[in-house]
């Protein structure tokens, strides 16, 4: 008997760390539109893991009408981050309160794609809207990484000339490289801190002018898009987006 | 006419509705997409401030009274803009339709202007009734919302070839302010159902109409903004902008309104309430109000003259749309007879 019961003491425990290393894993995950994870937006509504290895994740949006293709790749991104952690042996990854939560749902748990999941509907997968987005995330990342700098005394030509090495360490710096990277722009110490995201190519300092102002617009609006969905979160569930759900 | 420190504002509402999603109007079927798209609405309504917050099913059909007292009596309005929404795919009588919006109208001469819609997906019997509404109603815009449902279809674009007919039909009869509205769903699904690129094209394409981009683009404002400032004839609507960060997000509000001014500026921006939402009484009187803050994090942003604010809450639409403003509610001369403000932003030096 004492046996059982240790054995079941460390079954729950073992359950636990898989469904603390779920939540990890849910963090990496982003909402493409506002650049930033699915945990922090308050867009996991729970998150359980059975003792049979079982993975159940529940998502929610700040609207029932939210775009459909930002949608899906957010839960094909949670299924396949799900999926990849050690000890999960399924994942159960469902949109809840939303008008195409059975197409988004049954296409991603049968891996059909967003054109077969949306028959009729869609022309392509998703793969040129998530880069259209990344290189917004590029451009308002330039933003939150240049204003500290300029705010610190350094001259719109000083910018020119850093590159991704020489520039002061920062979270938002990672951030900016780790974008970067996974466009497969340049994001090597060597390579300029600021450079056209559509094409890799340095911004020189006749172009930066432009270039940050066009870069502080992008951040303005995805955080202003970011405020309205938070409040419609909150509108919507009640919930401070941000707070891991018990 | 709202007055405040002595100052006389003609307020235009540039974006208001009189709907009716009560659940007699959802057609069978269709019930949770007619309950969500109000609940949703009904959402927005809680970023405003919370004394102007009413029960869902005050929400989903209002009176007449109640709506000529919240625009006229309290909410400062001068002249309200009807901007139609007809989703007939899931209210049966309409959501809020042009034929609505003029028996309204009618009752209450010299309160509204009433605009019509049109949707490229209804072929040679939608220019007839275009035609139709325009010669009936006097209309001189249109409110077209490129996410509408209808059939199996998830939406339309403004460059559809189908378009371009409609709007030469606008040009033909003289409808010269196109009000766009771009929402969550766009054929093909995998496309950003957002993106203000065929705006841009049909502006260019059409330099004799005015496009007022809804709800300035969001969640695409910096797409609006690049897109703006190289078009003459796109304008910013700010439904949206006022009601729903002025009093829920105020330092986003703040730098919204700031990149609007920098890349448009005030002769562009055009308010309205979106009742019914919002009510119009605590913007109006917020926006007045407001000013750009101090703090070195908005020190990119200019400050918004009275001025400048008499022509965001009425003078732009009323040149728009021909609406009479009374000599108190001008401008002073001088200001006037100024040319378009703010700098040009792609020719002129930055600071940063």
């Amino acid at each position: 008997m004492n046996h059982g019961l240790a054995a079941g003491a460390v079954t729950t425990d073992r359950t636990a760390a898989v469904r603390a290393a779920v939540w990890s894993a849910l963090g990496r995950v982003r909402d493409p539109e506002l650049d930033e994870s699915v945990t922090e937006l308050g867009f996991v509504a729970s998150c359980e893991v059975s003792d049979d290895g079982t993975a159940s994740v529940r998502l929610r949006l700040p609207t029932y009408f939210c775009a459909p293709n930002f949608a899906f790749l957010m839960v094909a991104d949670a299924q396949d981050a799900v999926c990849a952690v050690p000890g999960v042996e399924r994942a159960e990854i469902e949109l809840a309160d939303h008008f195409a939560s059975d197409a988004i749902n049954g296409g991603v748990a049968a891996r059909a794609g967003f054109v077969r999941s949306f028959d009729g509907q869609a022309a392509d997968e998703l793969d040129g809207l998530r880069g259209d987005f990344l290189r917004k995330a590029v451009l308002a990342g330039a933003d939150r990484v240049c204003r500290p700098l300029l705010a610190a005394g350094r001259t719109v030509d000083d910018l020119a000339e850093l590159t991704l090495g020489n520039t002061p360490a920062s979270p938002e710096l990672d951030r900016l490289r780790a974008r970067r990277a996974e466009l497969g722009l340049p994001a090597g110490d060597g390579d300029p801190l600021l450079i056209d995201p559509a094409t890799g190519a340095a911004v020189g300092a006749q172009g930066l002018p432009l270039h940050l102002r066009r870069a502080r617009v992008t951040r303005v609006s995805v955080d202003a898009n970011a405020g309205v969905c938070r409040g419609l979160l909150y509108e919507r569930y009640g919930v401070v987006s941000g707070k891991e759900p018990s | 006419m709202y007055e405040k420190d002595g100052e006389k504002y003609f307020v235009v509402d540039g974006h208001t509705h009189f709907w009716d999603a009560s659940p007699a109007n959802w057609v069978p079927g269709q019930e949770q997409y007619a309950k969500g798209w109000i609940e949703c609405f009904h959402a927005y309504q809680g970023l405003g401030p919370p004394e102007t917050h009413w029960s869902i099913e005050q929400f989903q059909k209002y009176s007449e009274e109640k709506m000529m007292r919240h625009l006229f009596d309290e909410g400062h309005v001068d002249v309200a803009i009807f901007q139609p929404t007809y989703l007939k795919q899931w209210y049966t009588t309409g959501f809020n339709t042009t034929e609505t919006n003029a028996a309204l109208a009618a009752k209450h001469p010299g309160k509204f202007v009433v605009n019509a819609s049109w949707d490229p997906r209804a072929g040679d019997d939608g220019l007839r009734e275009l035609q139709e509404k325009v010669e009936r109603y006097g209309c001189k815009g249109v409110k077209l919302y490129t996410a509408e449902w209808r059939g199996e279809s998830r939406g339309w674009s403004l460059k559809d070839p189908e378009s371009a007919r409609y709007l030469e039909k606008c040009q033909e009869l003289g409808v010269r302010n196109i009000h766009v509205h771009k929402g969550p769903t766009i054929w093909p699904l995998d496309k950003d159902a957002f993106d203000v690129a065929d705006v841009d094209f049909a502006a260019t394409n059409f330099p004799e109409l005015n496009f007022i981009v809804e709800h300035v683009g969001l969640p695409r404002i910096e797409d609006f903004c690049f897109m703006a400032t190289q078009e003459p004839n796109v304008y910013a609507g700010l439904a949206v902008v006022v009601g729903g960060l002025m009093h829920a997000r105020p330092r986003f509000f703040a730098k919204v309104m700031g990149e609007l001014m920098f890349w448009l500026g005030e002769d562009k921006m055009i308010f309205g309430a979106d009742y019914a939402i919002w009510e119009p009484r605590w913007q109006v009187e917020g926006f007045v109000d407001w000013q750009m803050p101090d703090d070195e994090e908005f020190s990119d942003y200019s400050k918004f003259s009275v001025e400048a604010k008499k022509k965001i809450l009425g003078l732009n639409a009323a040149r728009l749309y021909d609406i009479e403003v009374p000599a108190e509610g001008g401008l002073a001369e001088t200001a006037e007879s100024a040319g378009p403000a703010g700098d040009t932003p792609l020719a002129a030096p930055v600071s940063v």
